[in-house]
Order: structure tokens, then C-alpha cells, then sequence
């Protein structure tokens, strides 16, 4: 017989699952490699008040006090509303940076395997943060060019210890001329959902043609305040983390008070939409809208050992930087480019999506074939879109194809399960047209 | 995997607020035994009316229903021979849509008192469901195979049609382990801690 406290011990997912379902899964084991929560007190966003005004269940994610859910929904009923309407994420545990100075490209491209010279001015894309030697994923980021040689960069909350440290060792190596701005103490906030654009178009107060405003794209902006005030200048970026049309707001606390204005500009953004267009949503429904979107989280689908080839992120790799090369790792992950049987080095072990029958597989899951095992899951969760159990994983390279059939080990027992295609429900990005 | 208690723990702070739904009184009601077919038919329609109010419907088979720390509850036949389980209404609750419940086999084994009997997996975790005494599966409630969600809507309900996961036998040890387990005003107090 197992007891709590044994289980606890023996297996980190399960102690993820104690502190707040499996939601602060996620917090408590990206912490664990980053240590950036344990011990010490729990820190809040400048939304902290307003979530618990606001019904929400608060638990630990990456050092903070979140907001997982709010009474007004279940977790089913606010992921429907996200695809379905739209909703707001407080998502301030976020870490912003800006790397700034005339060499800041240039440290961008040792770091990653992007391009970031060639980049348009106010667009972004994700890409990785890497390892020297190996290759590996250090975070996985989001970064911006917001100017000439100025960058925007938006890292996971709970890599922050581990992230700054190795920023700091990166830019001591690498010498050149940038400065570097952790922007501590900002908002950051995710309004998501098919109506987002129309919400967010009527709290503008900055005159910016949101159908001519992609995906990717970047702007700086005001809001609309209750009182017919205006906020100070927003970085807003179309894109987000459900899958969904939406957009990313960043109320910089560096040059303007961002505690207040983050709050102000969330009440103007609910008040405006109404509840029948708008609601609070939390880490819960972020967790099933990312994995339905066939999205990483990192220290689940992704850690310090997994290169951007393994993880089905070869194309974050452009073809100059796949010629010249020039990134931490390279060495180790060009070769994975090409395929073993046409004369690479290739992967092990590939990144793909699952249906899996009966039981939802969680993180850990073995994944087998023919009674061996070929793989794991890293996350899984039943689909409140699609009403299957989906799942993401690590598969032996060979059985990665869609369509192949394995077993999904659930509590002891075989589960059916079949590789699929991500994202498991389409994307509804609003994109520039080809 | 998380008991059910520990998949709660993190929430309990705030869940605090959240009174169990389930109205004890019913359960502090005076003993009684059943000695037709027909008095138990005309209990069930009862009870029926009682899930319209969202009481918790009294046990059709039971005398007494008892809690555990991991949020089970057990009805304990007169003869403290047969037992039901589930899992209370602030579990249900806390837990969140249910999507899938594994039910143990009836494999004639005994089930140590804390050893998992069964899972329930909702959006948010998945949980042991825990023996609240040493005792053997002889019935899992196959409704929850086809509808989860029954779980949501009517955990403490042990009729046909209810939220009820399964029925055991219990030997001696398990009646004496029933005897120490909270009832109902206990538990309501633990889960308001």
C-alpha cells in the first residue's frame, strides 16, 4: 500500500498533483529545475487582488500565487468559452526581457538557432534558448524586434532562476555590446478567443487596423480606461498559447506603473466585453488549450536534454542558419537534420501527439510496443474539444508516424493508443495572406 | 497517483469556502431495515425527489454512511457484511468534470484498507479512489463507464442510476476500520478546516 507521503516521494508528478491537480504540475516541476519557488514566499502579480475579488482557486505556479480556475466556470466550461468567445489570462508570471545594443542580434543568434538581423521591426517568433555542446533546451521563448537593434523576449516563469543565470554567464562570454533589462514587477496579460479582435478593437485608443495586424505582429498602443482615461504606451502582439486568434498585452513596469495599469486595463477589457463575450480564465483551461494546440511546456515536453529536432521544432531553424550554423549546439543539431537513411546523424526519439483510449495518459506514461517500451508521455489530458483523451510524447524515431498504433501503459493496464497529428484541433491564427 | 485528499490539498485554502453540498441530516436519520421489495420502490422515488433538492438521497441498503480523510464515503450494511462506495460531493466537487473512472474488477481478492479500488480522472487530475476499509469488490457501477459525469452530478447516491462506484464485501476488520471512519457532522467539519 502506498501512502500519500510515499507516493509524494517517489514520483514527482504525483506530488504535482497534490499541490492543485495537475495543473501546478507544471508549476512545481519546471520549478524543480529551476528551484525558483521552494522555500521562498510566494510572490503576486499586479492581478493578484483582482483574481481572488474575482472567485479564482489561487495555487503556486513558478513562484507565484495564480489563479487556476474561477468559480464561474469549470475548467471544461471556461475552455469551451475560450474557443468559442474569449478570455483573459493573467499570464504577469511570465519573465520580459529586452536585450538591447548593436550587438543584440547577434547574441540572439549565438543563443538561438533563428535569424534575428534579417527580422521585421515590430514582429516576433518562438524559438529556443540553447545549451553550448549539446544542444539542448535550455527555455523555449518568444522574442520580438521592437527596434533597430532593440529585442523584446518573453521566457517561462519557472525557468527564471536557471534562465538568468544563464543569460548572465552567455553575455559575460560572449562580450559584445547589449544590455539586458529584465523587466521585473510587468503585467502581461493574454486575451484569447475568436472574439478577441473585436474585443480588443473596442478598448483601443490608439487607431491600429487589427485585419492588417498578424499574427507574430507587434505594436505599441494605448487602452481605453473606464474613467475615459487612456493607459500608458502597451506592447500588444497578436498570438498567444490556446491555438486561437488573440493577443498578448505587456504593461511594462520598468517605465510606467504597471501594477495599477495592468489592473485597470484588465477592468477595462472585462467591462467593456461584457461576460457573454469575455471571462477570467486560469492555468487550468491555458493547460488543455495548449495541448490541444499541440503546444510545449517546458519541463514537461521539453527540458535540458531534448534539442529542438527531437521536440518537432526543426522549424524554428531557417535555412541560412541551417548552412552557416554559428548556434550553441549546432553541431550536434544540424547533423539531426537529416534523416539517418539519407546520411545523417538523425533522432532517437521524436515528439508527437497520441489518442489514447480509455484512461487520459498523463505525464510519465510508458509508452510500449509490442510489450517494449519505445517512449513516454510528457502530457496529456482528456480534450474537452474533442471529447478523446490526447496526449504528447517522446516516441522512439521509426514509430512516429501518424497512424502507427501502440499502447499507452495507464495505472498498470494497456491503453490503445494512436500516433496523431498536432495540433489536435486546428489553428485559427490570423495570418497574413500568402 | 494522488488519493483524492492529496489531489484536493492545493485548493483547500480557498476550497475552504466551499460547503459540502451534501446535507448530512439525512444521514444522521434514525436506523432503519427494509423488509420488502416494495418499501425499498417507494424509497427510491424519494430519493428522487431529494436529488431535485440536491440532498443527498439516504442509503437504500445502509444504516449508517461513514467519510474518510480521502474524501470516500461507505454505507455499511445492518449485518456489517456488504458495504457501497463512492466518493463524497466535495470531492466530486473539487475535482471537477470527470471524464473517465476506472473501475477495479470484481476479482475475489480482499483490498486492503487505503489500497487504491479505482481512479477518477477529470480535465484537472487523476486520483485514487481508496478502500475506506479492508473489503472485496463483488459490483463496480458500470453507468460510470458510460457516463463519468454521473459522478458530478450525484456522487453520494448508491441507488441504480447514481454516482456510486462500487459494492464490497467486509469482514470483520473492515466493520471494526467503518467504526473509526467519520460521519457525516465529522466530516463536514474536516472538509470546512
Amino acid at each position: 500500500m502506498q501512502s500519500f507521503a510515499r507516493i509524494a516521494r517517489a514520483s514527482p508528478r504525483v506530488k504535482a498533483s497534490l499541490s492543485a491537480g495537475r495543473l501546478s504540475t507544471a508549476g512545481s516541476i519546471r520549478c524543480a529545475s529551476s528551484a525558483s519557488s521552494s522555500g521562498e514566499a510566494l510572490k503576486k502579480t499586479p492581478l493578484y487582488d483582482f483574481h481572488v475579488a474575482h472567485g479564482a482557486k489561487m495555487v503556486p505556479f513558478a513562484g507565484y500565487h495564480m489563479p487556476v480556475q474561477y468559480s464561474s466556470l469549470s475548467l471544461a466550461d471556461s475552455h469551451h468559452f475560450t474557443r468559442k468567445h474569449a478570455s483573459l489570462f493573467d499570464v504577469s508570471h511570465m519573465v520580459q526581457h529586452i536585450f538591447k545594443g548593436p550587438a543584440a542580434a547577434a547574441f540572439l543568434e549565438k543563443v538561438t538557432p533563428s535569424s534575428w538581423s534579417s527580422v521585421a521591426p515590430m514582429s516576433g517568433k518562438l524559438t529556443t534558448f540553447l545549451w553550448p555542446g549539446t544542444g539542448g533546451i535550455v527555455d523555449d521563448t518568444i522574442v520580438t524586434r521592437i527596434g533597430e537593434d532593440e529585442y523584446y523576449v518573453v521566457t517561462n516563469g519557472a525557468c527564471l532562476d536557471k534562465d538568468t543565470k544563464y543569460i548572465d554567464e552567455e553575455l559575460g562570454k560572449f562580450g559584445g555590446d547589449v544590455q539586458w533589462t529584465r523587466l521585473d514587477g510587468s503585467g502581461l496579460v493574454a486575451l484569447q478567443g475568436p472574439q478577441s479582435a473585436e474585443i480588443l478593437s473596442e478598448v483601443l485608443a490608439t487607431d491600429i487596423n487589427l485585419k492588417e495586424f498578424y499574427f507574430g505582429n507587434t505594436v505599441q498602443a494605448q487602452l481605453k480606461l473606464a474613467d475615459g482615461s487612456k493607459t500608458h504606451p502597451v506592447l500588444i502582439s497578436r498570438g498567444g498559447y490556446t491555438g486561437e486568434d488573440g493577443f498578448e498585452i505587456s504593461f511594462n513596469g520598468k517605465l510606467y506603473p504597471a501594477s495599477e495599469s495592468t489592473v485597470k486595463a484588465v477592468e477595462s477589457l472585462i467591462q467593456t466585453a461584457g461576460p457573454e463575450r469575455l471571462q477570467m480564465a486560469g492555468l487550468g483551461a491555458r493547460d488543455s488549450l495548449r495541448l490541444e494546440a499541440g503546444m510545449c511546456l517546458y519541463g514537461h515536453d521539453l527540458d535540458d536534454t531534448t534539442t529542438p529536432v527531437e521536440a518537432g521544432l526543426s522549424w524554428i531553424i531557417p535555412p541560412e542558419r541551417r548552412k552557416a550554423g554559428g548556434f550553441h549546439g549546432a553541431e550536434v543539431i544540424l547533423p539531426q537534420l537529416t534523416p539517418k537513411s539519407k546520411g545523417g546523424a538523425g533522432v532517437e526519439r521524436r515528439r508527437v501527439g497520441f489518442v489514447v483510449q480509455g484512461a487520459p495518459a498523463r505525464e510519465g506514461a510508458e509508452i510500449q510496443k509490442d510489450g517494449e517500451k519505445v517512449g513516454t508521455i510528457t502530457s496529456g489530458v482528456p480534450s474537452p474539444t474533442l471529447g478523446k483523451n490526447i496526449a504528447m510524447g517522446y516516441i522512439k524515431d521509426g514509430l512516429h508516424k501518424a497512424g502507427t498504433e501502440v499502447d499507452v501503459v495507464v495505472r498498470g493496464r494497456k491503453r490503445a493508443a494512436v500516433v496523431t497529428k498536432m495540433p489536435f484541433t486546428p489553428a485559427k491564427y490570423w495570418k497574413a495572406p500568402a | 497517483m494522488a488519493s483524492i485528499a492529496c489531489s484536493l490539498r492545493a485548493v483547500r485554502p480557498v476550497a475552504m469556502r466551499f460547503a459540502p453540498r451534501a446535507a448530512p441530516v439525512v444521514r444522521m436519520a434514525p436506523l432503519r431495515s427494509f423488509s420488502s421489495s416494495r418499501m425499498t420502490t417507494s424509497y427510491i422515488s424519494r430519493m428522487n425527489i431529494n436529488r431535485k433538492t440536491n440532498q443527498c438521497p439516504p442509503s437504500l441498503t445502509g444504516l449508517a454512511r461513514k467519510y474518510t480523510k480521502d474524501h470516500e464515503w461507505i454505507d455499511l450494511s445492518a449485518d456489517r457484511k456488504t458495504g457501497v462506495i463512492g466518493i463524497s460531493e466535495y470531492a466530486a466537487e473539487q475535482l471537477g468534470d470527470v471524464v473517465y473512472v476506472e473501475l477495479p474488477p470484481a476479482s475475489g481478492e480482499w483490498t486492503e484498507q487505503g489500497d487504491s479500488i479505482g481512479a477518477v480522472e477529470s480535465v484537472k487530475s487523476a486520483s485514487d479512489i481508496n478502500a475506506p476499509v479492508r473489503c472485496k469488490v463483488t459490483h463496480a457501477n458500470a453507468l460510470l463507464e458510460e457516463k463519468p459525469a454521473t459522478i458530478n452530478q450525484v456522487p453520494e447516491d448508491d441507488s441504480a442510476g447514481g454516482g456510486w462506484i462500487v459494492k464490497v464485501e467486509v469482514d470483520e476488520e473492515g466493520a471494526k476500520q467503518f467504526d473509526e471512519l467519520m460521519d457525516a457532522a465529522a466530516y463536514k467539519e474536516f472538509v470546512a478546516e
